[in-house]
C-alpha cells in the first residue's frame, strides 16, 4: 500500500447535505474514503518516476508542523535528524515548492537554543521562504513574545501574530489559536482576531481559492483531548461563500482529514513523533512506535494549485 | 475576594535533584501530572502546609489559577515540580494553560 495519500476533489460532486467525514488514520494504513470527488493516491516517487513537469501556473508549497526541536525522550531521541530527513525530502523534489508553512510547534520548551537549532537546520532547506503560525509549545512562557520576534519579520501580522498574504491568486490565511486559552476550554481564536478575519475576506470575491493555516485543528477533532478550536465555527462562517477553502492545521501529529461543504480540513504528520488517534491511548502524550516504524508515522504534506482549478490537491507522505 | 490568597513559594527543581514519585508513594499534598490529569483532582489541604505538583508525562504542563489567586507556574517539563504555601481557606480551581481541558482543584482548610 502506499504511504502517501493524494486527495483532490476538483470536480465537486458533492452533493450531501450536511457534512462529509471523510477521515485518514496515518497508523492504520490508507485509508480513507471520500463519498465526493475525486481521490487518487500517488506517491511523490511515481510522480518525479513520470517526470511530471508542473505547468508554471501551478503553484505548489508545503506544509511542515510539530518539529518539536528539544523534544528527546523515547518516542524520538533526535526530533532534530527527522527534520533534517524532512528537508532533504523537500531538497530532493523534482520541483521545489515556492515555501513553506510550518504549522506549529516548532520547539518544545519556546527556548531560545531549541528555535536556534530548528533556525540552523532550516539552513539547508533549498526553499527557506517560511510562513509560520504558533503552536502552544512555542508560546509557553512569554505569550508569544520570542516566537513573534523571530518568525513574523516578512508579514504584517496583527495582535497576537496573524495575517494574510496572496500568492498566484490564493489567499492564504495564517491564525493563532494557541494563546489566552481557556479553564476547561480548546483551542481558541478570540473575538479580536475573528473581527480581523471578517474584514480581511470581506472584500475577496467568492471565486478566490482560500487556504487557512492554524495550529490546532479548526475543526472539532476530539474534543476530550482539547482537539479542536471553541471559535472556530465563527471563523468558518465568514469563509463558507467561498468555492475552495482549504484549511491546514497540525498538533495532533497525524494526518486526519474531513470534507464540509467547500471546505477541506487537513492535518498533517509531525516531524517529530506521532500521536495515538483519538481516544485510543489514556491520554494524547507521545506514541512510541519501534523505531524502525517511527519514520513511516512521520511526515510533511504537498500543496499544489493549478490556476483555474476550483481546489487543491494535498498529498501526505512519510519518511521512511 | 482576598488580592493575595496563597502565599506563594516557588520551587522550581530539575530532574536529576528530585526522588521519584515511586520512592515516596503518596507523598503529602502532592499532585501527580500524569497521563493529562492533575492526580488528585481535588486536593484538600491546611493553610500553611505546602502543596507540590510534578509533571510525570513528556508533555509539558502548566499550574494556573483560574482567577488569578496563586502565581501561575512557567512550563514543567519531565519530572519538574512547582510548590505553592496554602494561605487563606477557600476553594481554588486551576488548569493547565498549555491543554486548558486539564483541570483541578485545592480546598484549602484552616
Amino acid at each position: 500500500m502506499s504511504d502517501y495519500i493524494s486527495h483532490d476533489h476538483e470536480q465537486d460532486g458533492i452533493d450531501r447535505r450536511g457534512f462529509l467525514q471523510c477521515m485518514a488514520w496515518a497508523g492504520t494504513g490508507l485509508l480513507w474514503t471520500v463519498s465526493g470527488g475525486i481521490l487518487a493516491s500517488k506517491t511523490l516517487a511515481q510522480i518525479a518516476k513520470a517526470g511530471e513537469a508542473l505547468p508554471a501556473s501551478t503553484l505548489s508549497f508545503l506544509q511542515i508542523s510539530d518539529s518539536h526541536i528539544g523534544f528527546s525522550k523515547d518516542a524520538n531521541k533526535d526530533v532534530t535528524a527527522t527534520f533534517k530527513i524532512a528537508l532533504d525530502r523537500i531538497n530532493a523534489m523534482p520541483t521545489p515548492p515556492s515555501f513553506l508553512i510550518h504549522t506549529g510547534d516548532i520547539t518544545q520548551l519556546s527556548k531560545p537554543e531549541e528555535f536556534d537549532t530548528f533556525d540552523e537546520v532550516l539552513k539547508s532547506c533549498r526553499t527557506n521562504d517560511v510562513f509560520y503560525v504558533p503552536g502552544e509549545h512555542d508560546v509557553l512562557n512569554d505569550g508569544g513574545k520570542l516566537y513573534r520576534d523571530r518568525y513574523l519579520k516578512r508579514v504584517e501580522a496583527k495582535g497576537s501574530g496573524w495575517y494574510s498574504f496572496n500568492k498566484n491568486g490564493v489567499h492564504f490565511i495564517g491564525l493563532v489559536n494557541v494563546l489566552n486559552l481557556q479553564a476547561g476550554g480548546l483551542g481558541q481564536l478570540g473575538d479580536e482576531q475573528l473581527e480581523w478575519l471578517e474584514t480581511d475576506v470581506k472584500g475577496l470575491s467568492a471565486d478566490t481559492p482560500i487556504v487557512v493555516f492554524a495550529h490546532i485543528p479548526l475543526w472539532t477533532v476530539y474534543p476530550e483531548w482539547g482537539w479542536g478550536t471553541s471559535d472556530s465555527e465563527r471563523a468558518l462562517g465568514y469563509l463558507k461563500r467561498f468555492g475552495s477553502v482549504t484549511v491546514l492545521n497540525g498538533h495532533i501529529h497525524q494526518v486526519l482529514q474531513k470534507v464540509e461543504g467547500n471546505i477541506t480540513f487537513h492535518t498533517a504528520m509531525s516531524t517529530a513523533f506521532p500521536q495515538p488517534a483519538p481516544g485510543s491511548a489514556p491520554s494524547p502524550g507521545p506514541m512510541k512506535v519501534p523505531t524502525e516504524k517511527l519514520r513511516s508515522m512521520l511526515g510533511l504534506t504537498s500543496v499544489k494549485y493549478l490556476q483555474g482549478k476550483s481546489s487543491l490537491a494535498v498529498v501526505d507522505s512519510n519518511l521512511s | 475576594m482576598c488580592a493575595v490568597s496563597f502565599l506563594n513559594l516557588s520551587i522550581f527543581a530539575l530532574a536529576g535533584e528530585l526522588k521519584s514519585a515511586d520512592a515516596k508513594p503518596g507523598s503529602k499534598n502532592q499532585i501527580e501530572i500524569k497521563d493529562f490529569h492533575f492526580n488528585p483532582q481535588t486536593l484538600t489541604v491546611k493553610s500553611g502546609e505546602k502543596i507540590t505538583w510534578i509533571n510525570r508525562d513528556e508533555e509539558p504542563h502548566t499550574v494556573v489559577s483560574v482567577e488569578k489567586q496563586f502565581k501561575k507556574s512557567t512550563a514543567l517539563d519531565t519530572d519538574q515540580e512547582f510548590t505553592i504555601t496554602a494561605g487563606v481557606p477557600g476553594t481554588y480551581t486551576y488548569f493547565c494553560s498549555v491543554h486548558p481541558k486539564m483541570t483541578g482543584t485545592i480546598v484549602v482548610e484552616k
